[in-house]
């Protein structure tokens, strides 16, 4: 609901910006997640979009590269009305987008990426493409941002860095007036960052727009001419780069109270762990987990860590700091070179079928993927880990009568909604019900250790409050629980302790007494090449 | 207007309902049967329709095979080198002029231990390579058919310095003669198939890994092993199909079953088993034997010419492949 500074309004007057926000609302599911954000981008600026993840960024530059479309609110470019209905559109006003993950196809050559969906043909209509024209342009192209290789390089040899130039490229070839850059810097080296950042101040004398959408702070504050901070979908600030600091940018980003979105912690939270402790002293000294040295290269480095039975540890980062990583180490899913991890003591080893009857649970970040089998019932999916536990030797002969009541009384516990029935395939539930089935299934193991990565990612308030619920019970029974997730908040209203981690590394750690929103957050972002 | 459309809809809805029905195919089957038997001399027959029975067996057996491999998402193209392969195997343990064990009493047993075993073994190869060496299944038992196809021949001119391999004994030979005798052992066999899938923890698993392989193997499930498994019983069922196919033509031949593949590979499609895996049942396979066969054996004595009888078995397969998007759709939209 913030509007525009008056300098920027009247900066609006004087040169006409070339894209304008105006009030934009969006809803997912209706949960508002743009609530009248306002702003603009004049000829040569580079604006620095930033906020927490599910600020709203992304959801911003979808709408304005006609991925979706604004529920209430302008969008202006080139001084005309604007409402792209898709991505062609965008690309007709001359936006571009570089992404994150690279649109490239690495099969083909540099040339054939730059004109993909434009190639030069012979006399203009025919169905041969003219060769010489493709490479004379897209060496002019390759020259504009400063890249040596010849045209008819394949992609695949490219490091990051210079595909990310391609990209760029690109977009020139494609007359862009507004580059959109999403975390161009996540996979470049220091060195490949400065000669983007030269690029772009190049592209900015020309008069090219840019939003620069970025968690690395120091950069943004170095390469931005404007910035816009976003939280919960609203503009909570913005103005002039230099009128801002990191630490200003950092609690603009976070400031918020917590509020009741979080359950009450049963056993007391302030001595949490010692608690669940003093539940079963005599049982083992060991704590659940036992994580020492664990390195993989270019992974993770030197990851040591205790989970005590009974305790909510979260780990914080962002998107590439290694957390998933780290999950799928533990599980057993990716190699680690050196360290080791004991679960009670004892070492774990093989792959997640051992892991699995030693104990230990993996709620994966992707659902669809590595969750659920999606076209299979509800009562196969929940009952898959635990099917072993009701075969009959020496035929394996399954006692369904068990497995039914088994997924009956799991459906209970985790309420899944009563609507659904057992045989309905679980691709027919809402993500909420989905998650409460990848949940059930392991619930049912009775697991000693569960790790679960973005438990939330997707799905309603309600519905995350009941998963909330179930970890604290889980934990509350003397299960270790690690969760992994990237908002703060989140882990700050349902963990113990938490751990921060940054380029693979374990870079803080916060009791609850200690919980801040801004310096867990500075521990995830501190020092990034700033 | 309104009217209209809605009667097209309710036509739809019927229409709907009766193809995405399990029993679709067996209404296929009662279909195909009043076409042919009023047109066609001798269909309806009691001996017409025994023989249909008794000739389906085979493929009956490695389309059941083949179900169990389709069901976890994978294809085997190598059931008619497995055919042909154990047929030369059990011929050359037990057959009359340079069998191993010719006249004695074990060569029986030990020919159809010895064919089960290469099926397995072709199986299990097949399975390997797609298991462990990701390799894709199309690829792996296409060129598998090449290599044992081409290696059965080998292995008879090698031998017997001929293809066919004849003088098999008399107890080997009743399971050709005796009709109950094959039914009995292609029924058990299936039978063991839908127990298998219905049943037990392998099948269950056998349908997970389908479903999604990723899932499964992170929630315990071995996928390997479990992809083995299925490859291993689709070479094991073929070689059943290949103890009959020898018994019943009296002969050892690398040629046995070649012209099968397309039927069985059908069959079990036009039941319903989906190429795409996790969804296929034992039951339905059978359906789509009966049909396929019903089918062959209604144009073969309408005295049509082979090529015809191909063009239009083809034709009908590749509608039962439409009906299955077609179902699936169905579905998906409920």
């Amino acid at each position: 609901m913030t509007t525009p500074s008056a300098s920027n309004e009247q900066r609006a007057i004087n040169d006409e910006p070339i894209v304008s926000f105006a009030a934009i609302e969006r809803s997912f599911f209706g949960v508002k997640v743009l609530k009248g954000v306002s702003f603009e981008v004049g000829a040569g600026r580079v604006v620095g979009l930033v906020g927490e993840n599910g600020a709203g960024k992304s959801t911003l530059m979808n709408l304005l590269g006609g991925v979706l479309q604004p529920d209430a609110g302008q969008l202006r470019a080139n001084g005309r009305p604007y409402a792209p209905k898709n991505p062609n559109d965008a690309r007709a006003v001359g936006i571009a987008f570089v992404h994150q993950e690279l649109n490239l196809f690495p099969n083909l050559s540099i040339a054939e990426n730059l004109f993909l969906t434009d190639f030069p043909l012979i006399g203009g209509g025919a169905p041969w493409i003219d060769r010489s024209a493709l490479l004379a342009r897209a060496t002019a192209l390759l020259h504009q941002v400063g890249l040596v290789h010849g045209p008819e390089t394949l992609v695949e040899r490219l490091p990051p860095g210079e595909r990310q130039l391609v990209e760029i490229a690109k977009a020139l070839g494609a007359d862009a007036r507004v580059i959109i850059l999403d975390e161009p810097t996540t996979s470049l080296s220091s060195r490949e960052c400065e000669r983007l950042f030269a690029l772009m101040r190049q592209l900015r004398e020309r008069g090219i727009a840019m939003i620069y959408i970025s968690h690395a702070l120091g950069d943004v504050l170095r390469i931005c001419d404007d910035l816009v901070v976003l939280r919960d979908g609203e503009r909570v600030g913005g103005g002039e780069a230099k009128e801002f600091t990191h630490d200003r940018l950092v609690s603009l980003m976070v400031g918020r109270q917590l509020n009741q979105l979080y359950p009450e912690r049963r056993a007391s939270r302030q001595v949490g762990s010692d608690q669940a402790a003093k539940q079963a002293p005599e049982k083992s000294a060991a704590p659940r987990l036992a994580v020492r040295s664990l390195s993989q290269p270019g992974i993770v480095r030197d990851i040591s860590f205790d989970l005590a039975a009974g305790e909510v540890l979260g780990i914080s980062g962002l998107l590439g700091a290694g957390r998933s990583e780290l999950a799928r180490i533990l599980f057993g899913l990716d190699p680690c070179v050196s360290g080791e991890v004991r679960l009670e003591g004892r070492r774990l080893d093989g792959g997640p079928r051992r892991r699995i009857e030693r104990g230990l649970a993996f709620l994966t970040e992707d659902r669809r993927q590595e969750g659920l089998c999606m076209e299979a019932s509800i009562a196969d999916n929940i009952a898959l880990v635990t099917l072993s536990a009701h075969g009959r030797t020496p035929a394996r002969w399954l006692d369904f009568t068990g497995i039914k009541s088994a997924v009956s009384r799991m459906r209970e516990a985790v309420r899944l909604s009563p609507k659904a029935t057992d045989a309905q395939a679980v691709r027919t539930l809402s993500g909420g019900n989905q998650q409460k089935v990848v949940l059930g299934k392991w619930l049912l193991a009775e697991p000693k250790v569960l790790i679960l990565d973005e438990p939330t990612r997707g799905i309603d308030v309600g519905a995350k409050f009941e998963i909330y619920q179930l970890i604290h019970q889980l934990a509350d029974r003397g299960a270790g629980v690690l969760v992994i997730s990237s908002e703060i908040e989140e882990l700050i209203g349902i963990c113990d302790r938490i751990l921060v981690m940054r380029q693979g590394e374990i870079t803080g750690e916060f009791r609850c007494d200690e919980f801040d929103r801004e310096k867990i957050l500075g521990a995830a972002l501190h020092s990034s090449r700033a | 207007m309104t009217r209209a459309s809605a009667i097209t809809i309710d036509g739809r809805r019927i229409a709907n309902r009766i193809v995405g029905s399990e029993f679709f195919v067996l209404c296929l089957c009662g279909v195909a049967f009043t076409v042919f038997a009023p047109f066609t001399p001798g269909f309806a027959s009691p001996e017409n329709l025994g023989n249909i029975l008794v000739g389906c067996l085979p493929l009956l057996l490695l389309a059941t095979g083949q179900t169990l491999v389709l069901i976890t998402g994978g294809i085997d193209l190598s059931v008619t080198a497995s055919v042909g392969l154990s047929s030369v195997v059990g011929a050359l343990v037990m057959g009359g002029d340079a069998g191993w064990l010719r006249g004695s009493p074990a060569a029986m047993p030990v020919a159809i231990v010895a064919m089960l075993a290469t099926g397995a073994f072709v199986g299990f190869f097949n399975g390997a390579c797609i298991a462990w060496l990701r390799m894709p299944a199309f690829m792996v038992t296409l060129t598998t058919t090449m290599f044992f196809s081409g290696f059965a021949i080998w292995l008879a001119k090698q031998v017997v310095n001929a293809e066919s391999i004849y003088n098999l004994p008399a107890a080997f030979l009743a399971l050709g003669h005796r009709a109950w005798l094959a039914a009995l052992l292609a029924v058990l066999a299936t039978v063991f198939a839908h127990l298998l899938l219905a049943r037990t923890l392998l099948g269950r698993w056998l349908y997970a890994v389908g479903h999604n392989p990723r899932t499964s193997f992170i929630s315990g499930v071995p996928v390997a092993g479990v992809t083995v498994g299925a490859y291993v019983l689709s070479g094991m069922f073929a070689a059943m199909a290949s103890i009959l196919l020898t018994a019943r033509l009296e002969t050892g031949s690398p040629n046995h079953g070649k012209a099968l593949l397309l039927d069985v590979i059908g069959a079990a499609v036009i039941g319903g088993t989906s190429l795409f895996g996790g969804k296929g049942k034992v039951l339905w396979t059978v359906y789509g034997v009966l049909f396929l066969s019903l089918l062959g054996n209604g144009l073969n004595l309408l005295n049509l010419s082979d090529f015809l009888i191909t063009i239009i078995k083809g034709g009908v397969i590749l509608v039962a492949a439409l009906l299955d998007v077609w179902r699936t759709k169905l579905v998906r939209g409920s």
